[in-house]
């Protein structure tokens, strides 16, 4: 991680060997730097914090801090070094991310947990400050970094190097790039349509697969939310049982065991519900990421559409230049133009004049040529590492969701299986009465 | 005056009528009259020895007995003979079936109501035949458990579902309220038929066996019913004199159902609950199973994956569904009849303290008059085997009823608990066999989350 290229915007080739990312803690990424050795770093986001500031308004703000520590694991002993250790907040995270978006436009850029709790089901806090939901974001910020870090190209942006390495003046060092003055603003503008009249038909089937993805995992996870909330109040429900049936165990002589102690399970059996659901939002994370995933893939689309329009609209400024170019030479006007009807009504111009226009546009054509040569270049390299990363995203989308739903199915085994435990108990309980 | 109805008939039809305690109208019924059949009923109650097939005994005794006096000459005390009784439903005694089906809407210019077919199969003597065919209307069934009222006020007589539903409903004969009835007239019939003394009871056979017209003369014949809606004054009043010098051992049986009645309560609210939760559980469940099903077709990769994932959901939700359909069947009906039986059994608590009242207030009028003493004294005779008989009636009545509905609640919960045992493990076979066909592609990335199964 040490050499990363002084100029950010340099892109180098990805790296020959493919890392493990993984959203796990404590997981490690494999890079290698000029082939010559392997070095392995670490990257946690091991703590969270309240703190209290002044933001840029001079005003009192309560905001969370989060701890980053990075390791670095010498490879033949296995040891690992606390190398760099500092705190960000998430404002600094999303500096991060749109700094790489403006710099890699081209790549499908990790997302950030999101910014405010959706999908949530009611029980469960949508308060930023919830410690819960803190919790939750520490994980996913920790992912974030681990993906970016795993990322063969992205790993070794310099900027990204300093959010891990240096805690103060980041921020300005980010700024000085002005990647904000890069910023296509365009690429905001996310109802706008471009007419594009040859666009990549790969481009165009992805944009339409991300609008899908984002559509069906934005209606899963509703849903699932409010599975979640029904499920929740049928097994609260059952804790009433043991309140009522300690109560009336107090008049009876035979069936008072029974019941007090068929009570027992139905408090247990109610009370388990909070650890399974909370077990399920990890896994309802894991579907955000891949929403949220989608919105980046557009925006690598969403690029190529703009690159390909200005392709075009050069194109075609350039034919038309061409085309007044020989009108002029001819003599000939066939297009309409504003010179050409004053000429008309206030009498044609000289020679010389003419040849003095012919002289520009020829100048303006042949810079246009050379422009449009180095836009169809950028376009095609840009379509050339895009699909690149794009078929790397397909291959851990599929792995990671596949993992996704095995673990969900594990889930649902575990749960299974405690409410066959506490029911038999109950069953027990109950034939004893 | 008195319309002299045979309150129980004793398996030999050749029983004179005797008068039932409570004929009169008003809800005074149970304390006015003659202590009438008291001595018959009593004998009923001693009578019905589990293993006695001959219930010629019964007849016997009986027929020493003057229907309108009680006898000296019982040859034991009723308490001792009370001992010896258990009133034990014998499934193998049964001789008496009923079923209640096949609920069809008549209209006429008046009203619109619901009569439902009543089967009784039989192979008692007393009936003219084996098997019967009825149509009865809820009316009939409120006409029967009033007489049963009237002629055994210190028994607990089965609860009838309520006239109407409380919330929610706004067509009276909607189906599942129509089904809910049905079962639980069925139910209700059938605790009569169980019942020991009450299974004899004229009014029960005619309801069972006679056609609508025979029906309707049968019921205008004696006092029409009594509306048991309300209390006089002079019965609330009755009852808190009753109360008071009420004896120890239904002292206890008083908080016994006073408390058993809010906890059954409580109990029918949230198992009430739990169906309701269920069912928006797996209206939610219905959904999502689709929608992974939709996800697949943009997903070449996943396309096993998703649609396994969706046919384990479904199949979830199917159980789900399943166990519902168990709660209704057998917790939530049996549970709810619990809750109106203890009302029943606060009303009858609440008639032997009447019962108890009467005859503290005789003996009373005693100790203050000196004319009448020897009248007075013939009518606290009277009330005192009243009492006695109803004391009695009651505490067996009360320890049948006390065994049947631990054995009913035993039951219910524990079919409850069955039902949610299935449930888990279908959802659970479903789910293993999803990730047992995933994990055979998917190598051994074993995450320590693997389930140690098998």
């Amino acid at each position: 991680m040490e050499q990363a290229p002084r100029d950010p915007e340099r892109q180098l080739q990805p790296a020959p060997l493919e890392p493990l990312g993984h959203p796990d803690a404590g997981l490690q990424a494999a890079m290698t730097e000029n082939n010559f050795w392997l070095k392995k770093i670490e990257i946690n986001v091991s703590e969270a914090e309240k703190r209290t500031g002044r933001n840029a308004m001079n005003m009192q703000e309560t905001y969370t801090a989060y701890l980053i520590e990075t390791r670095s694991v010498e490879h033949t002993d296995g040891q690992s070094v606390l190398t760099d250790s500092l705190w960000r907040r998430y404002s600094e995270f999303e500096l991060l991310r749109n700094y790489l978006l403006v710099y890699y436009p081209h790549i499908v850029v990790p997302p950030l947990p999101e910014k405010r709790a959706e999908f949530v089901w009611h029980k469960l806090s949508a308060d930023n400050m919830d410690p819960d939901f803190v919790e939750r974001r520490r994980i996913g910020l920790e992912n974030f970094l681990l993906r970016v870090a795993s990322h063969p190209i992205l790993c070794r942006d310099k900027i990204f190097y300093l959010f891990l390495t240096q805690e103060g003046n980041w921020k300005e060092t980010v700024n000085e790039t002005g990647f904000q003055l890069k910023a296509d603003s365009r690429l905001k503008a996310l109802n706008a349509t471009f007419r594009v009249k040859n666009p990549d038909k790969r481009f165009t089937e992805l944009k339409h697969y991300s609008d899908e993805l984002q559509s069906v995992i934005s209606h899963l996870l509703r849903v699932r939310a409010r599975v979640a909330d029904r499920l929740y109040g049928v097994y609260k429900v059952h804790g009433n049982y043991g309140r009522v049936f300690s109560e009336w165990s107090a008049i009876e002589k035979e069936m008072g065991d029974g019941l007090q102690s068929a009570g027992h399970h139905m408090d247990v059996y109610a009370s388990s519900i909070d650890d399974i659901l909370e077990d399920e939002e990890h896994y309802a994370d894991q579907l955000k990421e891949y929403l949220f995933y989608a919105e980046a893939l557009r925006a690598v689309c969403r690029k190529h559409e703009l690159m390909q329009y200005d392709l075009e609209m050069a194109a075609q400024d350039l034919a038309s230049k061409k085309q007044q170019c020989e009108e002029l030479a001819t003599g000939t006007v066939r297009t309409f133009s504003l010179k050409g009807m004053t000429t008309k009504l206030f009498g044609q111009e000289t020679p010389e004049q003419r040849e003095a226009r012919i002289k520009v546009l020829e100048e303006q054509i042949s810079e246009g040529e050379q422009q449009l040569k180095s836009k169809n270049l950028e376009g095609r390299e840009f379509v050339k590492n895009a699909w690149a990363d794009i078929e790397r995203f397909k291959e851990q989308k599929n792995r990671d969701l596949k993992e996704a739903l095995i673990s969900y199915a594990v889930m649902q085994i575990s749960m299974c299986k405690k409410g066959i435990q506490v029911w038999t108990n109950a069953k027990e309980c109950f034939s004893k009465m | 005056m008195e319309g002299e109805r045979l309150a129980s008939q004793a398996r030999s039809s050749g029983l004179p009528a005797g008068g039932a305690t409570g004929e009169s109208p008003g809800v005074d019924a149970p304390l006015l009259g003659s202590s009438g059949s008291s001595a018959l009923l009593q004998a009923e109650v001693l009578d019905l020895d589990e293993d006695e097939d001959d219930l010629e005994v019964f007849s016997k005794d009986a027929s020493l007995m003057d229907m309108n006096s009680f006898s000296p000459m019982m040859p034991t005390s009723p308490l001792s003979m009370i001992n010896q009784v258990k009133f034990e439903d014998e499934p193998d005694l049964k001789d008496l079936f009923i079923t209640v089906d096949e609920p069809e809407s008549h209209v006429t210019t008046i009203e619109t109501f619901i009569t439902y077919r009543i089967i009784t199969k039989t192979s008692r003597g007393e009936f003219d035949s084996s098997e019967f065919e009825v149509r009865r209307r809820y009316q009939d069934f409120l006409w029967l458990k009033g007489k049963l009222e009237e002629a055994h006020p210190t028994l607990i007589i089965p609860p009838l579902p309520e006239k109407f539903i409380v919330k929610g409903m706004v067509e009276r004969f909607n189906d599942d309220f129509i089904e809910t009835r049905r079962k639980a007239l069925q139910k209700f019939l059938n605790r009569i038929a169980d019942h020991p003394t009450l299974t004899f009871n004229e009014d029960f056979k005619v309801f069972l066996t006679a056609q609508a017209w025979e029906l309707s003369s049968h019921k205008k014949q004696g006092p029409g019913l009594l509306s048991r809606m309300g209390q006089t004054v002079r019965a609330v009043a009755l009852s808190m004199r009753g109360v008071k010098s009420r004896p120890e051992e239904f002292m206890e049986m008083n908080n016994f159902i006073e408390i058993f009645s809010q906890k059954i309560n409580l109990i029918d609210k949230i198992s009430q609950r739990i169906y309701k939760e269920e069912r928006e559980y797996s209206d939610e469940m219905k959904e999502y199973g689709p929608i992974h099903v939709l996800w697949s077709a943009s997903e070449e990769d996943l396309v096993d994956s998703l649609r396994g994932v969706a046919r384990c959901l479904d199949q979830c939700c199917k159980a789900t569904e399943k166990r519902m359909s168990g709660l209704s069947e057998a917790l939530l009906p049996a549970v709810h009849e619990y809750v109106l039986y203890s009302e029943m059994v606060m009303g009858v608590m609440k008639r032997r303290d009447q019962i108890q009242a009467e005859l503290d207030s005789k003996v009373e009028a005693l100790t203050y008059k000196k004319a009448d003493t020897d009248l007075l004294i013939e009518e606290i005779g009277k009330l005192e085997d009243k009492v006695e008989c109803a004391n009695n009636a009651l505490k067996a009545d009360w320890e049948r009823w006390k065994h049947n509905m631990q054995n009913d609640i035993k039951s219910a919960f524990t079919d409850m608990a069955e039902e949610n045992i299935h449930y888990y493990e279908q959802c659970l076979a479903t789910w293993e066999s999803f990730l047992a066909s995933q994990t055979d592609l998917h190598m051994e990335e074993t995450s320590e989350d693997k389930p140690e199964s098998h």
